[in-house]
């Protein structure tokens, strides 16, 4: 029915754009999931369903109802509502999964083996996989259930609808082979050296590396990828493998940035009384095209830095490297947020922080306590103490009052703070506030903290 | 008697040896490129000039500066914001507030902070960042800097071209001795407070500092009270109050109130 018409139908109804290549690739992946942990023949079943040959993989999940029962909520535990059936062939399971189970039962069916011609008796005659026109010839002549198809003669059905309903039938009842043919993952790039003698030494594992890396490269300039996560696994003499990891910010094919990354970590590798083999293999690899730079003469550039990024990540970690960006929010201490330091800037000049107040370089995480004496409500301190020392104020700024995030949590919601900067007498500036405005309860427990310090 | 050759006139004979020992300190004798200050009092204590890019330079705070490192780290900004190119930040522990950066000149997106776990990582890091060559400045919060490692640095600097800024700060005020240590950086300073600029009305003004230039290569000590940075990083020297006297100054009253 036109969208007009279903719209006048349901008031609200959300309407969203098919994408039959994303539903594929989805059904691809979900496909490439099921693979790695029911069984390993699974195939998509398009539009909507998977097919996995469970064959021989039943009994590791404790029987088939378990593991129909185990599928379903994997899936359901995603988020994705699904009905599962086993039988002895696919079509039966198809027919079985799409028309036997009922919306408000149990979601999972098992066709016990053997009675599977008894069981399609009762479906409709479209539970066989057929076009929808041939089901509306078969319908129009007066053939609704399978049961119906499987008394008739054969002959005259062929040379009416053609082979498809009796090639179906066959194939459901188990006549005819259909073998499924599985997704595969593709392989990883890897590269690998044996040694006949066990090596050790540092220099001569480094060297290795470089060839090992070399040889990768070679393989992913192939496949048009770069290379974002390495594993480098050593295989000691005694069987015990020992091995590095590393990771790059950008998909990189360039032998001598991996080269290094890789030697860095020769030092946590203990090789034991040699090593053996050496493997190194591309676990994540994303396609690398080749871009055309931009000519120094034409425009000025910014120098990359992804290789010093990918030598400080792997040195102190990926998450101890960021940039600060703005947050809107008026509390300090949620003002800023760190974001990966390759991400790019944001575009709007009107997202910064506030340029008018200013803000003190160093901040105390928490604040810290004080003893003060000011007059309230909207004066500044008349001396404070801080670390057990105390302190004159001879100039003061403010005050700046603060509200609290009222929608963020309930405690917040009339609670301000009033924050001064201060000078004492030698000169030290500090940022001090009041929590609550000095007048009303409700705002804040009228206590004074140290915020920062400014230069 | 034989005459004896005329003597080469004195400034001849200084530039001579200059040109001596410049070829002795070995590398390219190239004019090492400055970022001057735009102050022609400090400019002119400066060999060059102004801050010689490539070379490693130390600043510490004085008094209760040298623990939380608040002035140093706003002077480090100022002259990191004035040179181009992106800036890495080392530190091991991070408590900087990136909004004051941005008000010395040094937006938030042309920092990269790097947090390593202790010490032997942060002069890694910070190594690594000067051989790079594509930052515009490197600055490392370090509180131990031996000799060998700030050489290692310097060396790193000369390099590449970048400009090493190391902001020393200790954990308690007694190990800021540790700033006497010599190192191989070619200028040292102190930035102590002092009290802000005074202003005709009750408030705070702009901030003042007590700039010590400890150590200079090729220079002489000096001291300098400026003002602190503006929103472009620049600093400047604070300009006599023309007009009468100053009025009491008593206690601070807020500006609002």
């Amino acid at each position: 029915m036109p969208v007009a018409r279903a719209q006048a139908l349901v008031p609200g109804l959300v309407i969203a754009d098919a994408d039959p290549h994303g539903d594929a690739a989805g059904l691809h992946r979900l496909a490439l999931w099921a693979s790695q942990r029911f069984s390993p023949v699974v195939a998509a079943d398009p539009p909507d369903g998977l097919v996995i040959d469970t064959t021989g993989a039943d009994h590791l999940h404790g029987g088939e109802p378990a593991m129909l029962e185990a599928l379903v909520g994997r899936l359901a535990a995603s988020g994705v509502e699904a009905r599962a059936a086993v039988a002895d062939t696919w079509g039966a399971a198809h027919a079985a999964a799409r028309f036997a189970i009922r919306p408000s039962g149990p979601t999972i069916l098992v066709v016990p083996p053997g009675r599977t011609a008894p069981f399609l008796r009762g479906l409709p005659v479209a539970a066989l996989r057929l076009e929808p026109d041939l089901v509306e010839g078969l319908r129009t002549l007066g053939l609704e259930r399978i049961g119906e198809l499987m008394d008739r003669p054969r002959a005259p059905l062929a040379l009416r609808f053609g082979p498809m309903p009796a090639l179906r039938l066959d194939q459901a009842l188990g006549a005819v082979a259909e073998p499924v043919d599985p997704v595969r993952s593709p392989d990883p790039v890897e590269a690998r050296r044996v040694f006949g003698e066990p090596i050790a030494a540092a220099e001569t594992i480094a060297r290795n590396i470089g060839k090992l890396v070399a040889a990768l490269c070679a393989g992913l300039a192939q496949r048009g990828l770069g290379a974002r996560r390495l594993d480098l696994v050593f295989q000691r003499v005694d069987g015990t493998p020992q091995n590095v990891r590393v990771g790059t910010a950008r998909p990189v094919r360039d032998p001598a940035r991996l080269t290094r990354l890789l030697c860095e970590k020769i030092d946590t590798v203990d090789p034991g009384h040699g090593i053996e083999v050496m493997t190194l293999t591309a676990i994540v690899a994303e396609p690398l095209a080749a871009s055309q730079t931009v000519s120094p003469l034409a425009e000025e550039t910014e120098p990359d830095i992804s290789g010093l990024i990918d030598v400080l990540a792997n040195r102190v970690g990926a998450h101890r490297l960021y940039r600060f960006a703005p947050v809107a929010s008026e509390v300090p201490e949620r003002s800023v947020a760190r974001v990966p330091p390759l991400a790019p800037a944001a575009d709007d000049g009107a997202s910064g922080w506030r340029a008018d107040w200013p803000r003190p370089p160093r901040l105390l995480s928490p604040p810290e306590p004080i003893e003060t004496m000011a007059l309230l409500p909207d004066h500044p301190p008349v001396w404070f103490a801080w670390r057990g020392v105390r302190r004159r104020v001879r100039r003061a700024d403010g005050p700046e009052r603060i509200h609290a995030e009222w929608w963020k949590r309930d405690a917040e919601l009339t609670a301000v703070r009033d924050y001064f900067r201060v000078e004492d007498e030698a000169g030290g500036r500090y940022w001090i506030y009041r929590a609550g405005d000095g007048e009303h309860a409700e705002t804040g427990s009228q206590r004074w903290f140290l915020h920062g310090i400014f230069a | 008697m034989p005459q004896s050759p005329a003597r080469p006139p004195a400034h001849l004979a200084v530039a001579t040896l200059r040109e001596r020992i410049r070829r002795f300190e070995g590398g390219a004798a190239r004019a090492r490129a400055v970022l001057p200050f735009g102050v022609a009092a400090i400019d002119g204590r400066l060999p060059g000039g102004g801050l010689a890019l490539g070379c490693l330079h130390e600043m510490a705070g004085g008094g209760n500066g040298a623990v939380d490192g608040a002035a140093a780290a706003l002077f480090a900004a100022g002259i990191a914001a004035r040179t181009t190119g992106k800036v890495l930040w080392c530190v091991t522990r991070q408590d900087l507030f990136a909004p004051a950066l941005a008000q010395a000149g040094l937006r938030a997106d042309r920092v990269i902070h790097a947090e390593a776990g202790d010490e032997k990582d942060l002069l890694a890091c910070f190594e690594e960042g000067l051989r790079h060559g594509g930052l515009g400045a490197v600055v490392a919060e370090v509180s131990r800097l031996p000799m060998t490692a700030s050489r290692r640095l310097q060396l790193a600097a000369e390099s590449s071209g970048t400009i090493g800024l190391a902001v020393r700060r200790w954990r308690r005020p007694a190990e800021a001795a540790g700033y006497a240590q010599p190192t191989a950086s070619v200028t040292r300073w102190r930035i102590s407070m002092l009290p802000s600029a005074p202003l005709p009305v009750p408030g705070v003004g702009r901030a003042r500092w007590r700039l010590e230039l400890v150590r200079c290569r090729a220079g002489e000590t000096a001291v300098f009270e400026v003002e602190a940075c503006d929103v472009e990083g620049r600093i400047a020297v604070p300009a006599e109050v023309a007009h009468g006297p100053l009025q009491e100054e008593g206690r601070g009253r807020s500006a609002a109130a």
